[in-house]
This record gives structure tokens, C-alpha cells and sequence, in this order.
């Protein structure tokens, strides 16, 4: 691979090669302030590749592949370099993921303990946990977040985070200091930015934290809540994990462990300062 | 007639949340998802293998059977071998 | 990421665990993404298990035999639920490849990753265990009408079924080779000098795993994931021995391939083997070659080699004429080559 670069995420080391020199350079700015994988040695590698060698030049298409690949992933325009990057890495995560239970979820940290969002695409998690880093909480991810089956606590995944469409100006305007990547229009998501996270999210990514609150939010609802039992937790944070059969008994216990112990609630919100007083109140209250 | 039997208990996980119980199944890697009568068929089954009459006649002993129906405890009984948490025997 | 780099870190580290003392990052880096582009993550991780490492590979490597584990558990278990949907027919059923080394507790299945279940039945009841699997809950994967007369004419298994609750695929072979290979291996011989597990399942005798593996690698296929496959052919022969191997190769008509397996295994893993096999023929430099073809990232190389080698392994399968629509139908859905 003709551009190189490494980084670290929470507890995951990631090597990214790409034919281009763009993707490189913007993960290099935007990460600039993440350390490097663990010894030197990445847990997943990252391959972003023209198909056919005049492809880097002409119509220039990214391939994505990597250590664990899907057959038909579809190329994106260099313009969206980033992205292609940043879809590598998760799909590393979802196919690869072998230490970790991973749910597709958000997690905050207030107090070294952690609250977890997670919900269909589209329910907010990545907005929310934004919103909640600018009101103080340290962002432990808006992707995925992790549980030790072996301590049952919450390690984060602070990658860049992706914000869409309608969720960028409400999150610009309550980060007006914060760093963001190229506007992306046209994406398979529609406008999509990255923001990163902030100083202290990067400085304690490698810092656990113990689950004590899990929400399923849902967007463009009435403000609604209701507790949500563990059998249903389990169902649903089985639906949100990439993992949880590979892992077989350890996911199993860290799973039973998780719904069994941390109090769950669904809350329908119709607008973001809804949820984040919800959030705020259920987290009081827990 | 054909005996039903369980899978052996050493092999189940069975933890029981609120309204339904979840089994991990370690010889397939399978968790199963369950509601009553399951858990209770597995039990009676223990370790042996019985006829759905058999079967019937130990779940009656132990509970309070309003329907001693055995077609209805065939199916579910079906429904254990396909997932593999009980085989014909 | 320069030519130095080859797949040769991999047979390195698995033929002497304690060479990989002496790689720095970038080399544990390579072994890695190579290790795993050859599915032999696991296998390397329970050859190198207790010795010292940096942590970071430590907890990959820990992680990949954890993998491994739980895949062994799920192939077992199609194994056997395989066997209770066909026990009423009360016909052999003799496991291949991976889940028979797992089921038998074989060296070669130590952390071995395991796809699909292959089954081997006899040809003239494959129609019953097809119609018993399907009354079991597996589904034709393909609905495809060309690839599935395709595979029933001329492939040496049923078109691939997969559960619906599962997910997991069976392939069910009458043979060990398509029928339209020149060479035709003597399926009932397989069967019958199969060997019993518990529980009505049986392996392959080991001389026959290592005609099966030999023409795995080198007949029915691109030798794609080749090191995997040789490394089976290795582990058989170590555990093993050649007794007798020379002349059931001659009798299924797979005397080259088994003797180029077992020089290339020699060659690549140091697998004992008599003195007077290991004379190399012209070809065995291109096949060892092509064994190694893997960048740093774990990416293959020498495209042009695997693109001989990909017509090379129609030809062998397949006639001509038949080749040539088989590759044109290929190309019309979409399918390229290399």
C-alpha cells in the first residue's frame, strides 16, 4: 500500500493503507491527537484500493477491504476517502471483534460510570452522545461500545464522530470550539460530517467504566417512557451486538450480566433538548 | 413409541429473567429464548428418555395441569427437537 | 510494503513457534493480517501458545484461539444435528475436512477454522439425504436454474444448503472430485474403509483425508487458501505417516497430486517424508511460488500466476467445450476472474 497510517481507538489498534495519498492525510489531521496501536502491532488492518490500477487516477473509486471482509461492499468516490476509512474500521469491528462484546450503541461516562444508548439507525444515539459531551459527560463512543466479558465494564470506542443531515447544525451550534472534518454531501447517508471528539474523550479512551444505565431512544415521537425489562433488553441488545454469537457463553454471560444488573428504559423524545432533559432526569433517578 | 430425551443437563445454562427464561446451549452455541412449558419439559425429562405419555404423566405429577393435552405437548416437544434441545429417540 | 514479503513469515513461525522471537513490530504486523488472509489465525495462535510476545499479540492471538473454539463447538454441532436428520436412513455419513479433524480430535484440527459442513454419502442415496435435510429444516441456498443443473450434472456434491434457523451451510458429496475430472477417485472405497466415531459419524481412513486434501489442493481448486490446506496435508502425514499412502493415491488416481502435497508440505513445513519423494519436478518452484503470494497486508500476489492457475483448475474439472460455456455464463453474470 502505497499511504500508511495507524492509530489507536479505545483498546482497538487499527492500520489503515490506502493507494491514495487524501485519506490518509485527513485521517492523519483529524486523529491527530490519538495515540498510536498498542506495541506497534494493530489488532485490524484497513485496505482502501483502486480495483483496477488506472482506477486511481481515473473516476478514481475506493475500494474497502481489510483483514474481515463482506463480499459486495460497495466503492465510494475519493472525495468520500474519509468515510471509506472510517467504514473499514467499523466493519473490522462487526465482523472481527473477538475480546469484546460489541453493541451498536453510544456510551457516555460521568463519574466513571457509563450510560449506553442504543436503537435502530436514525434513533440519535450518535447526536445524543454528542449533545452530552458538550454538557460535560466524557463521550466514550457513538458507534459501538464494548463490554468486558470478563469485568463485565464498558471499554469505549471514541472513533470520529459521525453526525447526519439534520443532526449537524443542532450539534454545531453546541460545539461552536469543536473540530470538524469536510462536509460530505451525497453519501450513501446523505450529509455527513465528522466531528472529533474532544480533548479529555481522547485522554481517557483507555478508561473503562462501570454500566449503569441503559436507554433505547427513538426520534420523532411524543416524550414517552417506559422501564424496559431485562428479557426484553436482552433480546434487543442481542439484535444491537455483531458479536454476541461468536463469543458464545462468555457473550452470553457479559450479556445476562448487563440486563440483569443495569436498569433499562425505551424514551421517545421529538427533539433533541427533550431527550437530553430525559436523559439527564433518568439518570438522576436511577 | 417414540422417547424423547433431553439434552443433558451439564450442557444447559438456564437463567431465568423475568417473563421468560434464556438457555445457553453449549454443545450448539445457541441461545434459546423461552417461555413455559420449556423449561418445565426439559426438567422432567432429566435425564431420561420418555414417551409424550410418559412425559405427560411426570408433568402432571408435578404441576397443576389444567389441559393434560398430549398433541399440544407433541408439538412443543417438535418444536424442542428442531432446535435441538431434545432429541428423538 | 516491498516483494521481500511473503506468505514465507507464516510457514516460518508455524514450522518453529520460537523463530517468531525474533520479529519486531512490523513483522508481528505481517504475520497477523497474513495469517488471517490464509484462515490460519487459529492454528497459528495455538502453535504459538506460551511462548513470549509482545502483549498486543498476545491478546490477538488469545482471541483468535477463543474463535476458534466457539467455531469448533458450532461445527460439531451441525455435525450432529446432520446426523440425527439423516439417522433414520441408518446410511454411512462420513465427515470431511475440517469438522471430521475436529470430531476426531486430530492435530490437524487444533484451532483449524472450519466453513462449511462436508458430508460424504453414497451416490445412490443421495437423493434420500437430500429429501431428509430438507425435511430438517435446510434450503437451497441458489435459486440460480444454470448453476444449480450445473452442480447436479457435474459437480461432486448436492447444490449447497443452507439452515434457515442456523445459517450454516452443508455441502453433501457423493465423490471427492467433480465428475468431470479426468480422474475419478474410488468413492466407494472411501466409504467403505471409513472409520467409526461415536454416534454413527466416521471419518475418512488417514491415508484417504490425505488423498482428499491433496486433491483439494491441487485438483479441485485455484489453490486459493492453499498453506491452509497443506497444513492439514502436513499435520495428516506427521500424525500419521506414509505407510500405505503411496499406493491408495495410485488406486484413486491421485498418485502426483499426493506426491506434490507431500513435497510441498515437506518443502513449506518440514513434514517427514521418505528421501526418494522429495525430488522436485519442474512445476513444484511455480506451486511453492504461488503458495507464499501474499503482500505485507496479506494481500495476494502475482496475479498473473493465479490467473494461470485459476484456467488450469477448470481445465482440470471440466472439458473444454463445457469449460468455455461454464466461464461464459460466469463472465455474463458479472464474475471476473483474478
Amino acid at each position: 500500500m502505497r499511504h500508511v497510517t495507524s492509530l489507536r481507538i479505545g483498546p482497538m489498534g487499527f492500520r489503515i493503507g490506502s493507494d491514495w495519498r487524501a485519506p490518509i492525510a485527513a485521517l492523519d489531521d483529524l486523529y491527530r491527537d490519538y495515540p498510536k496501536p498498542d506495541g506497534g502491532i494493530p489488532d485490524f488492518n484497513v485496505h482502501l484500493f483502486a480495483a483496477r490500477p488506472w482506477r486511481r487516477f481515473i473516476r478514481p473509486s475506493v475500494h474497502i477491504a481489510g483483514d474481515f471482509v463482506i463480499p459486495d461492499a460497495a466503492p465510494l468516490p475519493l472525495e468520500m476517502g474519509l468515510l471509506a476509512a472510517e467504514m473499514g474500521m467499523n466493519l473490522q469491528m462487526a465482523l472481527g471483534q473477538r475480546r469484546y462484546l460489541l453493541l451498536h450503541a453510544s456510551a457516555v461516562e460521568r463519574d466513571g460510570k457509563a450510560l449506553l444508548m442504543t436503537g435502530i439507525s436514525g434513533a440519535g444515539k450518535s447526536t445524543l452522545a454528542a449533545l452530552l459531551m458538550a454538557r460535560g459527560w466524557r463521550l466514550m463512543g457513538d458507534e459501538f461500545a464494548l463490554v468486558d466479558p470478563a469485568t463485565g465494564l464498558i471499554h469505549g470506542f471514541p472513533r470520529l464522530i459521525s453526525l447526519k443531515n439534520e443532526a449537524l447544525p443542532v450539534v454545531q451550534a453546541a460545539l461552536p470550539g469543536a473540530r470538524f472534518g469536510e462536509i460530505m454531501e451525497g453519501t450513501p447517508k446523505g450529509t455527513l460530517r465528522h466531528l472529533v471528539p474532544d480533548a479529555r474523550a481522547i485522554a481517557a479512551m483507555a478508561e473503562p467504566a462501570s454500566p449503569e444505565l441503559i436507554l433505547f431512544p427513538s426520534f420523532g415521537f411524543a416524550a414517552e417512557e417506559r422501564e424496559v425489562l431485562p428479557s426484553e433488553a436482552f433480546v434487543r441488545l442481542t439484535q444491537a451486538s455483531t458479536n454476541y454469537m461468536s463469543l458464545g457463553e462468555r457473550g452470553f454471560d457479559a450479556l445476562t450480566g448487563l440486563v440483569k444488573a443495569v436498569p433499562a428504559h425505551a424514551i421517545d423524545y421529538p427533539d433533541t433538548d427533550t431527550a437530553i432533559a430525559q436523559v439527564e432526569r433518568l439518570w438522576g433517578t436511577r | 413409541m417414540t422417547a424423547y430425551r433431553a439434552a443433558p443437563p451439564a450442557t444447559l445454562r438456564i437463567v431465568p429473567l423475568d417473563a421468560l427464561t434464556l438457555i445457553y446451549h453449549r454443545a450448539s452455541g445457541i441461545t434459546h429464548i423461552v417461555d413455559a412449558p420449556v423449561p418445565e419439559i426439559l426438567e422432567a425429562l432429566g435425564e431420561e428418555a420418555l414417551t409424550v405419555d410418559g412425559l405427560l404423566a411426570r408433568l402432571a405429577e408435578r404441576f397443576d395441569l389444567a389441559d393434560a393435552d398430549p398433541m399440544a405437548l407433541a408439538v412443543r416437544l417438535d418444536e424442542l427437537v428442531t432446535a435441538g434441545l431434545v432429541e428423538r429417540r | 510494503m516491498g516483494n521481500a514479503v511473503s506468505a514465507a513469515i507464516l510457514t516460518r513461525a508455524l514450522r518453529d513457534p520460537a523463530s517468531t522471537a525474533g520479529l519486531d513490530a512490523n513483522g508481528w504486523t505481517t504475520l497477523l493480517a497474513i495469517a488471517r488472509a490464509e484462515q490460519l489465525i487459529g492454528t497459528l495462535a495455538h502453535r504459538l501458545d506460551g511462548l513470549p510476545m509482545p502483549q498486543a499479540a498476545a491478546r490477538i492471538l488469545a482471541d483468535a484461539r477463543a474463535s476458534a473454539e466457539q467455531g469448533r463447538v458450532a461445527a460439531l454441532w451441525e455435525a450432529e444435528m446432520a446426523r440425527r436428520a439423516l439417522a433414520p436412513l441408518g446410511m454411512p455419513l462420513v465427515l470431511l475436512k475440517g469438522t471430521a479433524f475436529v470430531a476426531a480430535g486430530l492435530s490437524a484440527g487444533m484451532g483449524r477454522h472450519i466453513g462449511d459442513l462436508d458430508i460424504l454419502v453414497p451416490r445412490e442415496r443421495i437423493g434420500e439425504a437430500e429429501a431428509a435435510l430438507l425435511v430438517a429444516g435446510w434450503e437451497w441456498v441458489k435459486p440460480d436454474p444454470y448453476d444449480d443443473a450445473y452442480y447436479r450434472r457435474w459437480m461432486h456434491e448436492l447444490p449447497p444448503l443452507i439452515h434457515r434457523e442456523r445459517d450454516r451451510m452443508i455441502d453433501v458429496h457423493h465423490t471427492i472430485l467433480p465428475l468431470t475430472a479426468r480422474i475419478r477417485p474410488d468413492a466407494e472405497g472411501l466409504i467403505a474403509d471409513s472409520l467409526p466415531l461415536e454416534n454413527n459419524l466416521r471419518i475418512l481412513n488417514p491415508n484417504d483425508m490425505l488423498c482428499h486434501a491433496a486433491a483439494h489442493l491441487f485438483a479441485d481448486g485455484d489453490l486459493a487458501g492453499g498453506l491452509r490446506n497443506l497444513w492439514d496435508i502436513h499435520c495428516l502425514i506427521a500424525e500419521f505417516g506414509t505407510a500405505g499412502l503411496e499406493a491408495r493415491a495410485a488406486h484413486h488416481g491421485l498418485s502426483s497430486a499426493v506426491a506434490r502435497a507431500a513435497r510441498q508440505a515437506n518443502h513449506h513445513y518440514g513434514t517427514p517424508i521418505p528421501e526418494s519423494w522429495r525430488v522436485w519436478d519442474s512445476m513444484d518452484p511455480l506451486f511453492a511460488r504461488r503458495l507464499l503470494a501474499r503482500d505485507g497486508w496479506g494481500r495476494q500476489t502475482r496475479k498473473l500466476t493465479r490467473f494461470a492457475f485459476y484456467l488450469r483448475s477448470h481445465q482440470l474439472r471440466m472439458p473444454p467445450l463445457m469449460l468455455a460455456r461454464h466461464l461464459y455464463t460466469k463472465w455474463r453474470k458479472g464474475h471476473v476472474p483474478g
